[in-house]
Parts: C-alpha cells; sequence; structure tokens
C-alpha cells in the first residue's frame, strides 16, 4: 500500500456523489427483483387464465373502452412525470409541484377506474374467489395496482418534501428515483394491456 | 377483538409442547431479567440494537442464527428420538406434535440459522475485504437484520400460542391450503418467511451495491478475495431468487386468507405451479447458502496452506456458473410431478453439469493445499471435514439427478440423507469455519483450539453416524417424515442414527464450553495485532476488533492478496502523515422499530386481528415517510480522533511485534536441539 498523504482524496471526495449514485444502482436492482415478481405472475396468469372451473372467464368481463381509458390515464401520467423532471432539472420547484400534481391526479384516474373494474366482475360474479383464472388476473393486476398506489403515496410525499426542503441534493435523487420506478409501472401496464386485455378482447 | 386467538391457543395439546412452551417463556424471561439486574439495557439499546455499523450487525445476525441453531437442533434430535422407538408404538410424540416438529426443523435451519449466519459472516468481513467503511445502505442493513429476527421470532411465538405448520418447511399444497389444514400453524410458516424473505432480498441488493461501489483503489474485481466473490455471486442470487418465494407464499397466503383458488384442490387451482414457483427460489436458495461458504473454505485453505489460493480464476469462473445454472435445474425436485421424459432428461443433464464447476472448486482446494505448509487449527479441519464428506453428498447427488433413480427414492430417506450430507459440511461446516477463522476480528481474541477441535471431531463422526443409516433406510423404501412405522429391520438403523444425534449434541455442547473457555481466558488470547493467522486478505489490516470506520486511511490494492503482498514488501504498517474526518453513519432506532412492527403485522394476519394488523402496516408506512425526511444520517468523526485510535492501535500492534519477537528468541535459546540446527 502507498499511504499518500490524502486530506481530500479523489475516492472520499467521490463518496458524496457516488452516495447518490449507490442509491440509483440500488434502485434498479430492487426494480429487477420487483420486475421478477411480475415476471412470475404474468407466467401463473398464462398458465392459469383457462381454468375457469364454471366461473365467467376473465376475457368475458374485459371492455376495451375501460382498459383504453386506464391505458390512456397512466400513459399520459408517464408524460406528465417526464415533464416533471425536466422542470427538476431546470429547477423550476412551482413548476414540478405542478405537474407532479398533475402526474398524482392522472394515477389516481387510475386507480379509480381499475377499482370500478375489479368492483364491476365481483358484482357480476367474477370475483377473485370464483376460479383459478380469476385469481390469477386479479392478482396480477391488482400488484400493479398496489405498486401504482403506492406510487401515489410516494409523490405526495416528495410534493412535501420539496415544499418543504427545497431542490435539496437528497430531494431531486429520490425524485428521479421516483420517476425511475413510474415509468417501471408504465412499462409493466404495457405488458398487462398486450398479454392481458388486448388478446382478451381479441378473442 | 383478538381475531381468532383465544385462551385455546396454549399448547395443552401434548406435553411435550408446554414444555417447549415453558422453556421458550422461561427464557425469555431470564434473559430480560439477567440485562435488567446487569442494567444492560441503555448499552444494549444505544450500542447495539440501533446500531448500523455492518460489524455489530454482522454479529448479531450470528447471534441470532447460533440461538436458531439450539432451537433447529432441539427439534432434529427429537425426531431422531421418536424414531429410535417408534416401532409398533406411538412414541412420545402425537402425530401432530412430530409434523410441527419436522417443519420448523426444515423451517428454522434454512431461514432462520443458515441465512442469518452467511448474512452475518458478510456483514462483518466483506466490507474489509473490499477495503470499505461500511456497506452502501446501513440503515437498510439493519433494517434487514431485524425483519429476519422478526420472522425468527413469529415462529419461536408459535410454540406458545398456537401451532406451526405441519406441513414440511416446503408447505406443498393442497395440504398447507386451508381446507385441509385450518389452524394457523401455515400462516406463522407463510409470515416469518414473508417478513424475513424481504429483509434478504434488501440484503442483496444492499451487498451487490457495496461490492460495486465501494472497493477500495485498486481493488479491481479480478483481485477481490473469493469470499467476497461468492459473496457477490450469492447476493445476485437473493435478488433474483427471493421475489419467487415471496410471491408462491403470498399466493399461498390469499388462498388461505380470501379464499383465492391458486393451489386449491379443485375450482380451477393449479398446485403444480406452487412447486414449480418454489423451488425456482428453492434450487438457488441452495447455492445462496453454499457459495458463502465455499468462500470460507478458500480463504480458509489459502490461510493455512501458506500459498496463493491455486485457480483464482477458474474459482471465480466456477463461482458464477454455478449460479448462473442454478436457475436451470429446479425440476429436479420434482420429477415425479409427471413431466414428459424430454423434460426430465433436460433437467437431469443440467443437475449433472452443476457437478462439473464444483468438481472444479474441489481440485482446487485439493491443488491448494498441494506441497503446502499446512497447520491444523479448526477452521482448518472443518475444510478438510467438508471436502470428503462434501464429495460424498455429491455423488449420491448426481445419483438422485437420474429421474428413474429420483423415481425410485424421492421422498424416502435417501434424500433427506442427500441433502443434510450437503447442507452440513457444505453449509454449516463452512460457516463455522468463518466462525472460528474470524472470530478474533470481531472481538479482538482468539477462540480455544483444543475445544473447536473436540467440536469438530464430534459434529464429523455425529454426521456419519446419523445420516449414513438413511442413505441405507432409503434404499430400503424407508419414507421421510415418519412418525412410527412398523417395519422391525428399520429400527437398528434408526438407533444408530439417533445416537449420531446424541454425538452431534456433543459437538454443539463443545461450542458452548469453547465459547465460555476462550472468554474467560480472553486475556491470555488477545489478538493485539489484527492478524493472528498471518492472513492474506485485507480484513486482516484493520485492528481487532476494527475501529468503526475500518480503515482510518483506505488502502491502495495492487494485486490479490493484498495485505500478504503488503507485508512481503514492508508496506503493511507503515503510518499516513494526516488524517482526516472520517463521516459514519448515525444509529437509528427506525430499523428495530420497523422490525418490531412487522413482527405485529405478521403475528396480527395469522390471527386474524385486522385492526392491528392495519395499525401495524400504518406504523410501518409513517416510520418509513418520517424516515424518508431525515436527511441527517450521518455524523464526522475529527481528524484527531482517527489519529488517537490508530496511534493506541500502532503502539499495540508493534508492542506484539516485540514481544514475539522476544518469546521466539528466549524459545531458541531455551532449546538446545533448535540452537544447535540453528547455525
Amino acid at each position: 500500500m502507498t499511504v499518500q498523504d490524502r486530506v481530500h482524496s479523489p475516492e472520499e471526495g467521490a463518496a458524496q456523489g457516488g452516495a447518490y449514485e449507490e442509491r440509483t444502482l440500488g434502485f434498479w436492482l430492487y426494480m429487477l427483483s420487483d420486475a421478477v415478481i411480475f415476471a412470475l405472475l404474468f407466467a401463473t396468469y398464462l398458465v392459469m387464465a383457462g381454468n375457469i372451473a364454471g366461473a365467467p372467464s376473465p376475457q368475458s368481463q374485459f371492455s376495451l373502452t375501460h382498459a383504453f381509458g386506464e391505458t390512456l390515464l397512466l400513459l399520459t401520467s408517464s408524460l406528465t412525470f417526464g415533464l416533471a423532471s425536466l422542470a427538476q432539472k431546470a429547477n423550476r420547484p412551482r413548476l414540478l409541484q405542478a405537474f407532479l400534481l398533475v402526474t398524482f391526479l392522472l394515477g389516481l384516474g387510475f386507480v379509480l377506474m381499475e377499482l370500478v373494474e375489479f368492483q364491476g366482475m365481483i358484482a357480476a360474479g367474477a370475483g377473485p374467489d370464483q376460479s383459478g383464472a380469476l385469481s390469477s388476473f386479479f392478482v396480477l393486476v391488482g400488484t400493479h395496482g398496489l405498486h401504482v398506489s403506492v406510487g401515489l403515496l410516494w409523490i405526495l410525499v416528495m410534493m412535501s418534501q420539496v415544499a418543504l426542503k427545497g431542490l435539496t441534493a437528497p430531494v431531486s435523487s429520490r425524485l428521479a428515483r421516483l420517476g425511475l420506478f413510474w415509468h417501471f409501472l408504465d412499462i409493466i401496464w404495457v405488458g398487462i394491456f398486450s398479454v392481458v386485455y388486448l388478446p382478451g378482447v381479441l378473442e | 377483538m383478538l381475531g381468532k386467538l383465544t385462551l385455546d391457543a396454549l399448547p395443552f395439546y401434548s406435553w411435550v409442547a408446554m414444555g417447549g412452551a415453558g422453556l421458550i417463556v422461561f427464557g425469555g424471561f431470564a434473559v430480560v431479567a439477567l440485562i435488567t439486574w446487569f442494567g444492560l439495557w441503555r448499552y444494549l439499546w444505544t450500542e447495539w440494537l440501533t446500531s448500523v455499523d455492518h460489524k455489530r450487525v454482522g454479529i448479531m445476525y450470528i447471534v441470532l442464527a447460533l440461538v436458531m441453531l439450539l432451537r433447529g437442533f432441539i427439534d432434529a434430535i427429537m425426531m431422531r428420538a421418536q424414531q429410535a422407538f417408534a416401532l409398533n408404538s406411538d412414541g412420545y410424540l402425537p402425530p401432530d406434535h412430530f409434523d410441527q416438529i419436522f417443519s420448523s426443523h426444515g423451517t428454522i435451519m434454512i431461514f432462520f440459522m443458515a441465512m442469518p449466519f452467511l448474512s452475518g459472516l458478510i456483514n462483518v468481513i466483506m466490507p474489509q475485504q473490499i477495503g470499505a467503511r461500511d456497506v452502501a445502505f446501513p440503515f437498510l442493513n439493519s433494517l434487514s437484520l431485524w425483519l429476519s429476527a422478526a420472522g425468527a421470532a413469529l415462529v419461536m411465538i408459535s410454540l406458545v400460542l398456537g401451532t406451526f405448520s405441519t406441513a414440511g418447511w416446503t408447505g406443498y399444497p393442497p395440504y398447507s391450503g386451508i381446507a385441509h389444514n385450518p389452524s394457523v400453524g401455515v400462516d406463522y410458516w407463510i409470515w416469518a418467511i414473508l417478513v424475513s424473505g424481504v429483509g434478504t432480498t434488501l440484503t442483496g441488493i444492499n451487498f451487490v451495491v457495496t461490492i460495486l461501489k465501494r472497493r477500495a483503489p485498486g481493488m479491481k474485481l479480478m483481485r477481490m478475495p473469493l469470499f467476497t466473490w461468492t459473496a457477490f455471486c450469492s447476493s445476485l442470487l437473493m435478488i433474483f431468487a427471493f421475489p419467487a418465494l415471496t410471491v408462491v407464499v403470498s399466493m399461498l397466503a390469499l388462498d388461505r386468507i380470501f379464499g383465492l383458488h391458486f393451489f386449491t384442490n379443485a375450482d380451477g387451482g393449479n398446485m403444480m405451479n406452487y412447486i414449480n414457483l418454489f423451488w425456482i427460489w428453492g434450487h438457488p436458495e441452495v447455492y445462496i447458502l453454499i457459495l458463502p461458504a465455499f468462500g470460507v473454505f478458500s480463504e480458509v485453505v489459502a490461510t493455512f496452506s501458506r500459498k496463493r489460493l491455486f485457480g483464482y480464476t477458474s474459482l471465480v469462473i466456477a463461482t458464477m456458473a454455478i449460479g448462473l445454472l442454478s436457475f436451470t435445474v429446479w425440476l429436479h425436485h420434482f420429477f415425479t410431478m409427471g413431466s414428459s421424459a424430454s423434460v426430465n432428461a433436460f433437467f437431469g443433464i443440467a443437475t449433472m453439469v452443476i457437478a462439473v464447476p464444483t468438481g472444479v472448486k474441489v481440485f482446487d482446494w485439493l491443488l491448494t493445499m498441494f506441497r503446502g505448509r499446512i497447520e491444523f487449527p479448526p477452521p482448518m479441519l472443518w475444510t478438510l471435514g467438508f471436502i470428503v464428506t462434501f464429495v460424498i453428498g455429491g455423488v449420491t447427488g448426481v445419483l438422485l439427478a437420474l429421474p428413474p433413480v429420483d423415481y425410485l427414492m424421492h421422498n424416502t430417506t435417501f434424500l433427506v440423507a442427500h441433502f443434510h450430507n450437503m447442507i452440513i459440511p457444505g453449509v454449516l461446516f463452512g460457516f463455522l469455519a468463518g466462525y472460528m477463522y474470524w472470530f478474533p476480528k470481531m472481538f479482538g481474541f482468539t477462540l480455544d483450539a483444543r475445544w473447536g477441535a473436540r467440536s469438530f471431531w464430534c459434529w464429523i463422526i455425529g454426521f456419519y453416524l446419523a445420516f449414513m443409516p438413511l442413505y441405507l433406510l432409503g434404499f430400503m423404501g424407508m419414507p421421510r417424515r415418519l412418525e412410527q412405522y412398523n417395519v422391525p429391520e428399520w429400527q437398528p438403523y434408526l438407533i444408530v442414527a439417533a445416537l449420531g444425534a446424541v454425538v452431534i449434541l456433543g459437538g454443539i455442547a463443545c461450542l458452548i464450553i469453547q465459547l465460555a473457555v476462550s472468554i474467560r481466558t480472553r486475556h491470555e488470547r488477545r489478538d493485539l495485532t489484527g492478524d493472528p493467522w498471518d492472513g492474506r486478505t485485507l480484513e486482516w489490516m484493520t485492528a481487532s476488533p476494527p475501529a468503526p470506520y475500518n480503515f482510518a486511511v483506505l488502502p491502495q490494492v495492487e494485486s490479490i492478496d493484498a495485505f500478504h503482498e503488503m507485508k512481503k514488501q514492508g508496506k503493511a504498517d507503515q503510518r499516513p502523515q494526516h488524517y482526516s474526518d472520517i463521516e459514519l453513519p448515525r444509529s437509528t432506532a427506525a430499523g428495530v422499530l420497523l422490525g418490531a412492527l412487522a413482527f405485529l403485522l405478521g403475528f396480527a394476519v395469522v390471527w386474524h386481528i385486522w385492526w392491528l394488523a392495519i395499525a401495524a402496516l400504518a406504523a410501518i408506512v409513517g416510520t418509513v415517510i418520517a424516515r424518508s425526511f431525515d436527511d441527517d444520517c450521518e455524523f464526522v468523526l475529527p481528524a484527531e480522533e482517527v489519529e488517537r485510535t490508530e496511534t493506541r492501535h500502532h503502539q499495540l500492534r508493534q508492542a506484539a511485534a516485540r514481544w514475539a519477537a522476544d518469546s521466539a528468541r528466549d524459545q531458541t535459546a531455551d532449546s538446545p536441539a533448535l540452537q544447535e540446527q540453528t547455525p
């Protein structure tokens, strides 16, 4: 070892900026792990979608317009989150807050539409406890919905952090990870739309 | 108000169960009373429970593992005792209780002994091996620990309130479904696993980021010590495999609580999907456990052969190959599911392929010892015992990898013997080797070698006595998990197996005596140098026990076996001209609080106490949010204090070196034979 006289060694200086980099990497790893969860839920749905056991099939309950509406809300919310990130980069906290609010409302609309769909299915005798196919449908789509709900809560937390703390380094780094999370959920939804709803409606 | 929890939950169904419950309650009270008597609460709380220092977190993990080892072993010896007597008789355990015991034995040994043990060893050692000051996410680390502890607590409390699962450690449906298993046992199993599983996933993320981002300057990937490599591979497997366990166990919970039909017998359930999902996690889990132990063996064998590890690159490649292949063999756990012959053949061949990189490793360890100056302290004994015994287990594994053979052997004691033959030498011996090897690093004094050797001999002899008969019983067709039987030919073998368990009990007693003796004589066995074994890797460069920051100045790494190279070049004890301030993570109660809340959440759901479950969940969310507002999680250790600590350590090291030189000279002077030989 060459023990140098390093009062401010490069790696110790990098440690500060490095901390956020580490958190981002950690968050990517978390999302990979979460992606495995969704992959297995998708696989389970595909394996079980035919096990209707005398109950209505999930496909018979789908409405393309409803699913399209949900898709529109969620994809638009991804756009508005992108705009929020641009506002954050431009260091305009008010604009950022406005876009976060719009994103929140769009996301909330999505979750409410999903709940309406679930409620309608349960009322029509196609609840998750009716067949293996319905169980796998509700848990796949519901897990995504739960993730979006957590994302909504996270948006609220970040809006209050921006309001209370301003755009400090830790707040900005958290916003960046929230963005990753939000876009990730968007991609999962695209998967759900194309694997669950589209084939279901096309049949 | 209390959901399903009534007085019936108390274990009045069997005297043995009541004894177990009494032991837990009494033991718990005794621990609390002792801590209060010695006035240790404040010390425990500020220095340990709220600590986020990776070394402290690691030590707490190991304490948890050793406590749970005792519990899991009590289960084991109870099963062996039952089977030794239960020929044409009920034995002393009612069937329901026997089933709980084999379920909790497996669950505890995998999830609450082996997993905490490996997280603990990696926690203490890995950051030091790569020249880092802590893991990347110290708070997350503490949270993982307390989630594991919460899971373990759920298993323990099932002894007192309610029952544990009777569905085995794998919990196969439909038997584990609500229709066949309406009691809370399976729910305890589910929530213990879910809570600790979240912790494990976080641990995996934490270690991977630490290894990728926190290596000291010059510590390239191919210069990392092998234990760090195996920790890395194992952590990657945690990230990718544990979600499968979370998914499958959550689905089972949904089936049980909300009446869904993932795995039910009727209404379109698919039981084989459970078994598939479970083993998609379960097989990589085997390597999550065993790879870090391989890492320990690699460190130990190089240190005590006084040679560089043979075939470092091949060991790294073999490790990563095993990690990758571990995801391609899960179906060999259920060849009898009835897949087509070609599917079974594929997984059979993939299973045999895994034996190749494992064989590479065995040869690398053997060749490391070849022409080395081998010493035989306890860590090395465990390693040698492992190599011999593990090869036997590997051979029986390749046997079972043949689907036609598996059709004959599955669910017999041959299988039980096989996986214990992999896991006891492959995992437990490895962790015990690591415990004895790194103990001086953790506490500043070495463990007694004589009691360590005695423990080893008891364990290995006990192992052969306990499990070789099970291979033979498997050939004779004895199914696993039998509470009683009517085949007289089996009994002699089962008695030998029970004797083996008694010998292993001796091994555990030796472990406890070793710890007690070593603590009593700790002043004679102080490790002042920080390097008691003449080690080769960076963890031996720090003090024993290390300062909170490990390295005052981050080391500059120029090769593998970095510390050995520094010592050779005389650079190991150089001091810098200046010290700088060091930022360290602040202790926090959030981890232990979240662990306690997770325990409450699990307990509430097990007993359907919904208000408590909602309150606990809300408190968890609230705590996480409150924690996210806290940006002041670090404090600065001033340079003067670093310098004081380092100076003291330096002086101790110098004194130890002088003392060692003096005593070596004295010995030479005292011994005429040596004097004659010395020219």
